[in-house]
């Protein structure tokens, strides 16, 4: 295949998991404030199904949970992320009709070339774990943002930790 | 313009920077030339001035927004002082007439500084003379004519600051450059970034990309007519190179599941060093830019980033944490473990090689703050140059002398914006941008 058509392969699938998941760099979400308690007040889900439908990525989303938080410097799983991944694989083996990209963050403290390895980290030891758990390596892929893309913006510790995070964007389709 | 520097001007900086050698400056004898040496201890500015060129013909307005670059450049140094022609006792009237060099020494001025300009179509003829007031005489070189287009009119104003610059202090001058960024806009959660490059004082600024995806960490190629830097076009990072003149752009070919970063060109533009990805594990690459030949340099389970070339091309510069500390490290250009450098408290991130290879720029984080740092190549003399909240990312003027780095404030309405500052930790201030800013990268003194 050439670049081009590479490139627009990418942006396409990009482009789909953007839209099935308008708040996965807002607030909200399973991890976020909120969200595993399946409120969902507020949060817009068109497109995500509905909440109720255990197959739906709303679902995924708001009661499986979509994202893990790391400690300062930490690619590490913790218990509770351990926890969270362990349900994220289980509904993942359920639904195969679904890929998903999983999103490395890192909070604003560190240089930019450091917090993209550090996102990265983070996404493998998603990535890694999902796989453990059975899900097929070819419907995982990782991105690191780095600290490009906080979804709390003070700068404490309140935010930061939040910001540490891994979040599993899905796409329909089979693989990424 | 790009003249080396005299012998004995590098003994004079060795030892200013070699040891604690207490100077006045500007050093002025009655027989040796007006001189500043840029070293430790307090510099007091040089006193100059600077009339209004002459307009020899349709060049009124150029004539007089030259002398304003002129004056603005080397003030902006931090070394001269421009005394106000308020104050002259004796105007300039023909570029070729005498020079009352009492009524500049009445008025204190080291260095006159006269020039003439005139205009014929598109077409600018700039000259210029520094004279040494004390002495009566023209200093040795300073006498020089540049010609070209009138839209290029800042670059001659450069050019004429740059050689009063390098004559007065010995260094290489820095100011006919340009400076890639990244242009920012929108929240913190949500920023808009977009590439940008601009005169090294803030001026002419230009778009190169659109906002449409994140851009990071642009860096010249050694000739000025490439950049290469991190973009999320695809969706991932990835390298990307564009071509000056005509932004045609293209992303290095992907390594799948791979992401591509940090990249820096090598001194002779052949080759890039990056960081490469994979499994959440990052080393350092080179890529041959011809053959397309990729070659691992660093081969370990810890992060590798942020590589930069010495200037003579035999060694690279990296950072590591393979201590579980951010450190730098430096290994030959064939690859390598290579040797820690960096020794005092904190983390030790972003290094740079300097231009003259005397030293390394870095960022360091110590205690909830961030630094911009110099240290000798083996790691000695370390000097922190700045401290806030969030400075990173230094970059080196082409002389060696001066960095620009980002520096971000804190809390939700944080924003970034372009500092420089030179190597003695004098002189900080911060670039004029339209807006938010980060990640400078000086271009080569142009041609």
């Amino acid at each position: 295949m050439s670049l081009a058509a590479k490139s627009l392969l990418l942006i396409a699938v990009l482009g789909l998991a953007a839209c099935n998941n308008p708040d996965r760099y807002g607030q909200g979400g399973a991890g976020g404030p909120g969200g595993a308690g399946g409120a969902g007040g507020g949060i817009d889900t068109t497109g995500l199904g509905d909440p109720n439908n255990p197959t739906s990525i709303a679902y995924f989303n708001q009661r499986v949970g979509d994202r893990v938080l790391f400690a300062v410097d930490q690619s590490t799983l913790s218990p509770e992320a351990r926890q969270i991944l362990t349900a994220q694989a289980q509904w993942l083996n359920q639904n195969p009709g679904y890929a998903a990209i999983i999103e490395g963050h890192a909070d604003e403290q560190g240089t930019r070339e450091y917090n993209l390895n550090l996102g990265a980290k983070r996404a493998a030891a998603v990535q890694n774990f999902l796989i453990s758990q059975g899900v097929a390596p070819g419907r995982l892929r990782t991105i690191s943002y780095g600290k490009e893309r906080p979804i709390e913006v003070c700068s404490a510790e309140a935010c930061y930790a939040k910001n540490r995070r891994a979040v599993t964007v899905l796409s329909a389709g089979a693989g990424v | 313009m790009t003249r080396p520097m005299r012998p004995y001007f590098r003994t004079v900086l060795a030892l200013a920077f070699g040891a604690l050698s207490l100077m006045a400056a500007p050093v002025l004898a009655q027989s040796s030339p007006p001189r500043i040496v840029i070293g430790p201890g307090v510099i007091e500015p040089m006193p100059i001035a600077v009339p209004t060129f002459i307009d020899e013909g349709g060049a009124r307005d150029y004539a007089r927004e030259i002398s304003r670059v002129v004056i603005s450049d080397l003030e902006g140094t931090g070394f001269f002082r421009n005394i106000g022609e308020e104050a002259h006792i004796s105007r300039i009237t023909s570029f070729d007439g005498g020079i009352a060099f009492e009524d500049w020494k009445a008025i204190n001025a080291q260095v006159l500084v006269t020039g003439a300009v005139s205009v014929a179509g598109d077409r600018i003829t700039v000259k210029f003379r520094a004279y040494d007031v004390f002495n009566g005489t023209t200093l040795d070189g300073a006498a020089l004519q540049f010609a070209g287009t009138t839209d290029g009119w800042r670059r001659m104003a450069h050019k004429v600051a740059d050689v009063i610059y390098s004559k007065i202090t010995g260094e290489g001058g820095y100011f006919d450059s340009r400076v890639v960024f990244v242009s920012e806009s929108g929240p913190k959660n949500a920023r808009l970034k977009r590439l940008a490059v601009m005169d090294y004082d803030g001026a002419n600024v230009a778009y190169l990309t659109d906002s449409s995806s994140i851009v990071l960490a642009p860096r010249f190629s050694p000739q000025g007519d490439q950049i290469v830097y991190t973009s999320f076009e695809t969706g991932f990072p990835r390298i990307t190179l564009m071509d000056v003149a005509t932004l045609r752009r293209r992303a290095l070919e992907e390594q799948p599941g791979t992401m591509t970063f940090a990249p820096r060109f090598s001194p002779d533009g052949r080759t890039v060093v990056f960081s490469l990805e994979r499994g959440g594990n990052s080393d350092i690459y080179l890529l041959d830019l011809n053959s397309g030949r990729l070659t691992q340099l660093t081969n370990s389970p810890s992060i590798e980033t942020a590589p930069s070339f010495s200037p003579d091309g035999s060694q690279i510069v990296f950072e590591s944490d393979r201590t579980g500390v951010q450190q730098i490290y430096v290994m030959p250009a064939s690859g390598g473990e290579g040797t820690r450098i960096s020794g005092g408290e904190g983390r030790y991130g972003t290094p740079v090689w300097s231009p003259r290879g005397d030293y390394i720029a870095f960022t360091k984080q110590n205690a909830g703050r961030f630094h911009i740092g110099v240290m000798r190549t083996d790691g000695s003399e370390e000097r922190l140059l700045t401290a806030s909240f969030l400075d990173e990312g230094p970059t080196w003027a082409p002389n060696g002398r001066v960095l620009m780095f980002t520096r971000e404030t804190a809390g939700a309405g944080g924003q970034t914006s372009l500092w420089s500052v030179d190597i003695t930790g004098r002189n900080l201030k911060q670039i004029p941008t339209d807006g938010p800013a980060s990640d400078p990268a000086w271009s080569p003194l142009l041609p």
